[in-house]
């Protein structure tokens, strides 16, 4: 790491999150002074987008190469008045609260008060979705079933293609006004929506120049000569980008960085935005450069950096409520993809990759996140280097399936070089980058919905009959009768949840269309269509379920005790969760510990998991939305288990009251005892190729990657897992302050596996004497940073 | 046809090749001082109990050490992983215990084994009539090979037999152009003095017949727990673990003699 980005990395980490009211005035401003009532409403959108651009804090930081900030400094976190309007109660729980706080002050409060507040209360798409939401809706939302992403934040979950590393904005206002010639002089939608793509260009356009001049400002004034020739370059590319297409490794990543900052300023898309395959984009133009020789690996090494820096001077919008319960972190979700296959569909591992991965692991930065891509075709040393750096302890990169993206996206009806293009972003979700718009719509609790089953369609909490009368549980005699009615609810509140979203979205259609993302993603251009109305070439909406392994732990323990051994009443059992197991222990001891368990390779839990999916799939899969996108699954949690915990009582497979449901696809913490290729092979019993994606962890003892040989035996397991069409699996790599922790709360723990002698075992199998004995070893041998 | 087994582990990835699977078979001749895994000694089903805490009742049950086990029933638990090993090259390793001990069990598992040709690698103390070593052996793709101490009083000491049937063994062994893996458990003061390891040294070197490997298995500490619920009296309780830096001049001395050591 050379000085300058090492005192770019502290800044970024020294600086203070805070919420910056900038971009709130200046929308509130162009709303209020300058709105053209006559527009098309993606015009109207498309000249605020130009009004913030033209107007904004332009920020260069000391020293940096790659310029470009969303606020006007690192971690000044603009808001979203028109997508949700913080309240001062708002505004002083993110500034006071533990976890995931934004710093608010004085001025800022005050332009809320004064101008922001009074402005949008009432108007902003929040309310507007509030207020169109059924009371069913109301009522399943408030009692925890399902949580709505598009509620704080915009429709996004989308990632950058070919395209825009290829083209400039001045290619692109072409090919819109190709598209135009097409269209019959009489104003029309298309045509609207075409002029505001092409304002939105052309806005960005000026911004860069407006970087440019502050460059050229800042460079007459520069003593040092090094620094001066660098702010002067600096400048040479901000006026070349993203006009035009970028001709050299230094403008490839300016020019993203302004298309990423456009995204992420014209709304809040979730997931924030993602250049996707990075490798692949950036190795053209490495390759000619270094071969031209005006580029050494060290200076690219150094751009990467100062580039991998503004990821991480972005922490995610704030998020209040549940919004902020469903995704507790600073985190916005940049995936950073590496490897892979080519659209000819041949191994994609290059020399950049393997760069990348070096910039990965120095920066070892919250954000961007990064994955690798793994391909049966992918050499083994790319996935040796990878896992190598997973044992450093930050969990990145996670690992992907190619092969499985690639079969998912086709199932879905993608070519197999959209496919290929594809990948996965966000947390897991797969996507064919740069054609598709693939929306997230929120978490879907089916352990909870179990629970309401079992009081025939009543929530005790909220203290309503949200769900469907489908049978007391004395009524439920059979294990298919009670499997019956747990589908029922299932199928009935995933109505309401696609009914929700289908309204969310016309809302969005019709009020916060998006000029700007309709340029990157194709093909909105040559469609004259928004992004968010369906002008992608693909679209699709995504619920995520949560909870897998409780619900499959639940189901099998009725099966088990209920039904097959009959030692106690559904009735009886029902009453024992509500009591939360107090005076029940006996119950809860067969429950832990003489009960089957999903990741055991245990077919008497695993049934239950592929009844569960089927269930899942068959009342989302195929639904289609207003805007012509399909209804498809993806099983992953962010931090909504635990909030879909806090919402429930105890469940039947031991879990008590509150405690956060199991994540992923992983077992229920603890449940899985036989190691990890019995967790992998428990996890492949599901249909990955019919999801868009599902997360599964597994916990690991650093001495498991201590040398090359190890790590060998740690890829081999993905491998595996990845030859039965897993689709990810990310490690958890632990420290001896967490094996501590594990000895103090064994029951949190049940699933930590450290290796002893020789062999692995979970940690709480081992005496108190071994385990401080491997405390003592990992601490010795464990990660060093 | 039955054998007696303690326990299944997967993803061993100390036990040869690869990532492998290894049966833990009862019973065995040898009584070291430092066993590891006391439990797998007495060849016969044993009783421990088990206690933990639910709520605020302690459940106590006595669960069994040990279970009996068809060839053919074992085999399904070994292809669940039949996956792994043929993505990393792994396999299947019988333990102990002292494998040796159930050869009749033994052979007919690996025979299985190789039927579906799985890598198989026995794990023994080498103190077996020769003629169970050579049925073994056609079935066998890799030995792993205890050698203990050299000295054969301290062997007879700290063992409870003596060494040369085993180092006989060893002898006609490689005779036969079997792959063997030596392993040293490293305990300080017994296994791991500088005499032993010069008299180890000596002998592996000045075999007729080379072995593969050396493989230094560091004393850890790992079966106290064990001890105490089998309520057996502990010899090494209060030896310290070893770690991977306390072996590197042993390492390379050995390395220096051109024996090959084991990285698993």
């Amino acid at each position: 790491m050379t000085p300058r980005i090492q005192q770019l990395r502290e800044q970024s980490l020294n600086a203070i999150n805070r919420i910056s009211a900038e971009r709130a005035l200046l929308i509130t401003e162009f709303y209020r002074d300058h709105l053209t009532p006559a527009d098309a409403v993606p015009v109207q959108r498309a000249k605020s987008f130009e009004y913030i651009l033209s107007n904004k804090t332009v920020c260069i930081n000391d020293g940096e190469l790659i310029v470009g900030e969303r606020g006007p400094a690192p971690k000044a976190t603009p808001t979203y008045p028109e997508i949700t309007v913080h309240s001062l109660h708002d505004l002083d729980v993110l500034n006071s609260r533990e976890k995931v706080w934004f710093r608010v002050d004085e001025e800022t409060r005050n332009a809320y008060d004064k101008i922001i507040v009074p402005f949008w209360e009432g108007h902003s798409n929040r309310d507007r979705i509030m207020n169109a939401m059924t009371p069913q809706w109301h009522d399943a939302y408030n009692a925890g079933i399902f949580t709505e992403f598009m509620e704080q934040r915009a429709p996004g979950h989308t990632v950058a293609g070919y395209k825009i590393f290829r083209k400039g904005m001045l290619d692109i206002i072409n090919d819109i006004e190709e598209s135009m010639i097409d269209l019959s002089p009489v104003p029309s939608p298309q045509k609207s929506e075409l002029e505001a793509m092409k304002i939105a260009a052309n806005a960005m356009i000026r911004f860069a120049e407006r970087h440019a001049e502050k460059l050229e400002a800042l460079a007459l004034v520069e003593t040092n000569g090094q620094r001066r020739d660098e702010l002067l370059e600096m400048a040479r590319v901000c006026r070349r980008v993203p006009a035009h297409a970028p001709a050299t490794f230094h403008e490839v990543l300016q020019h993203y960085w302004f298309v990423h900052l456009g995204v992420v300023t014209e709304l809040n898309p979730w997931d924030s935005f993602n250049p996707g395959r990075l490798d692949q984009h950036l190795y053209p133009f490495y390759k000619a450069e270094i071969e031209a020789g005006t580029l050494t690996r060290d200076k690219a090494v150094e751009l990467l950096e100062s580039f991998w820096i503004k990821f991480n001077n972005h922490p995610s919008p704030p998020k209040i409520g549940v919004t902020a319960e469903e995704s507790g972190t600073y985190t916005d979700f940049c995936l950073i993809n590496l490897g892979g296959l080519t659209v000819g569909g041949n191994d994609a591992v290059n020399e950049m990759s393997y760069i990348l991965l070096d910039v990965i692991e120095e920066m070892r930065l919250l954000q961007p996140g990064s994955m690798v891509q793994l391909s049966r075709q992918n050499p083994d040393s790319f996935i040796d280097r990878a896992v190598k750096i997973t044992k450093t302890g930050f969990g990145q990169p996670s690992i992907f399936n190619t092969d499985a993206i690639i079969q998912e996206l086709v199932n879905q009806g993608k070519t197999p070089e959209d496919a290929r293009n594809g990948g996965a972003s966000g947390c897991v979700e797969s996507g064919a980058f740069g054609v598709e718009s693939y929306i997230l719509c929120g978490y879907f609790n089916l352990p909870k919905i179990l629970e309401i089953t079992l009081h025939d369609g009543y929530d005790l909490r909220t203290k309503k009959q949200i769900g469907l009368h489908t049978g007391k549980a004395s009524e439920l005699q059979t294990y298919q009768q009670l499997l019956a009615a747990f589908q029922k609810q299932v199928l009935h509140f995933a109505g309401i949840k696609i009914e929700g979203n289908n309204a969310i979205e016309q809302i969005f259609m019709a009020n916060m269309p998006t000029p700007f993302l309709s340029l990157i993603i194709d093909d909105c251009v040559a469609r004259g269509m928004d992004y968010i109305e369906g002008g992608a070439r693909y679209n699709t909406n995504y619920i995520q379920g949560v909870g897998v392994g409780t619900i499959t732990d639940s189901l099998t323990a009725l099966k088990t005790h209920v039904y097959d051994e009959k030692n106690i009443s559904l009735t009886d059992f029902t009453d024992a969760l509500v009591a939360n197991f107090e005076g029940h222990d006996d119950l809860l001891y067969r429950l832990l510990y003489k009960t089957p368990k999903y990741g055991n390779d245990d077919d008497r839990a695993d049934d239950r998991l592929m009844e569960v999916f089927q269930i899942y799939y068959d009342a989302i899969n195929g639904h289609v939305s207003p805007r012509g996108a399909e209804y498809r699954i993806n099983l992953l949690p962010t931090t909504c288990h635990v909030y879909f915990g806090k919402v429930m009582h105890a469940s039947p497979d031991g879990r008590r009251t509150g405690v956060p449901v199991s994540e992923g696809i992983s077992p229920v913490q603890g449940a899985d005892k036989n190691g990890p290729t019995s967790v992998v092979k428990s996890a492949a019993k599901i249909d990955h190729l019919h999801t868009g994606g599902t997360l599964l962890n597994q916990k690991f003892s650093p001495v498991f990657f201590e040398d090359d040989t190890a790590i060998r035996k740690v890829s081999s397991l993905v491998r595996s897992y990845f030859k039965m069409n897993g689709h990810h699996i990310q490690f958890n790599v632990v420290t001896a302050d967490t094996l501590r922790k594990a000895q103090k709360h064994p029951e949190k723990y049940q699933g930590l596996i450290v290796r002893v002698a020789g062999y692995s075992d979970y940690f709480n199998d081992l005496g108190v004497e071994l385990q401080n004995e491997i405390i003592r070893r990992t601490e010795h041998e464990g990660v060093k940073s | 046809m039955t054998g007696t087994i303690f326990d299944i582990k997967r993803f061993t990835v100390h036990d040869g090749p690869g990532v492998r699977v290894t049966a833990f078979l009862k019973g065995c001749p040898l009584a070291c001082k430092w066993c590891h895994n006391p439990e797998g000694v007495d060849p016969a089903v044993g009783v421990a109990s088990k206690t933990v805490r639910v709520g605020s009742t302690t459940f106590t049950s006595n669960e069994s050490v040990g279970y009996e086990i068809t060839p053919d029933a074992l085999m399904c638990e070994f292809r669940k992983e039949k996956i792994f090993m043929d993505e990393s090259g792994g396999g299947v390793t019988f333990s102990g215990g002292e494998p040796l001990m159930q050869t009749a069990f033994l052979v007919e598992t690996l025979a299985l084994c190789k039927k579906e040709k799985i890598h198989t690698a026995v794990d023994t103390s080498g103190f077996a009539a020769w003629d169970d070593v050579e049925a073994v052996r056609n079935f066998t793709d890799l030995f792993l090979y205890d050698l203990k101490i050299m000295d054969d009083a301290l062997h007879k000491n700290y063992t409870g037999v003596s060494n040369r049937l085993i180092l006989e063994n060893l002898v006609c062994l490689l005779k036969t152009g079997a792959r063997v893996r030596i392993r040293i458990p490293m305990i300080p003061g017994v296994t791991f003095t500088g005499e032993n390891m010069e008299q180890t040294l000596a002998f592996l070197t000045e075999l007729p017949f080379p072995v593969e490997g050396v493989d230094l298995l560091p004393y850890h500490n790992t079966a106290t727990h064990k001890y105490k619920r089998l309520r057996i009296a502990n010899p090494f309780e209060e030896m310290k673990s070893l770690s991977k830096n306390d072996l590197s001049a042993t390492k390379q001395r050995f390395e220096a003699a051109g024996l090959n050591i084991i990285n698993n």
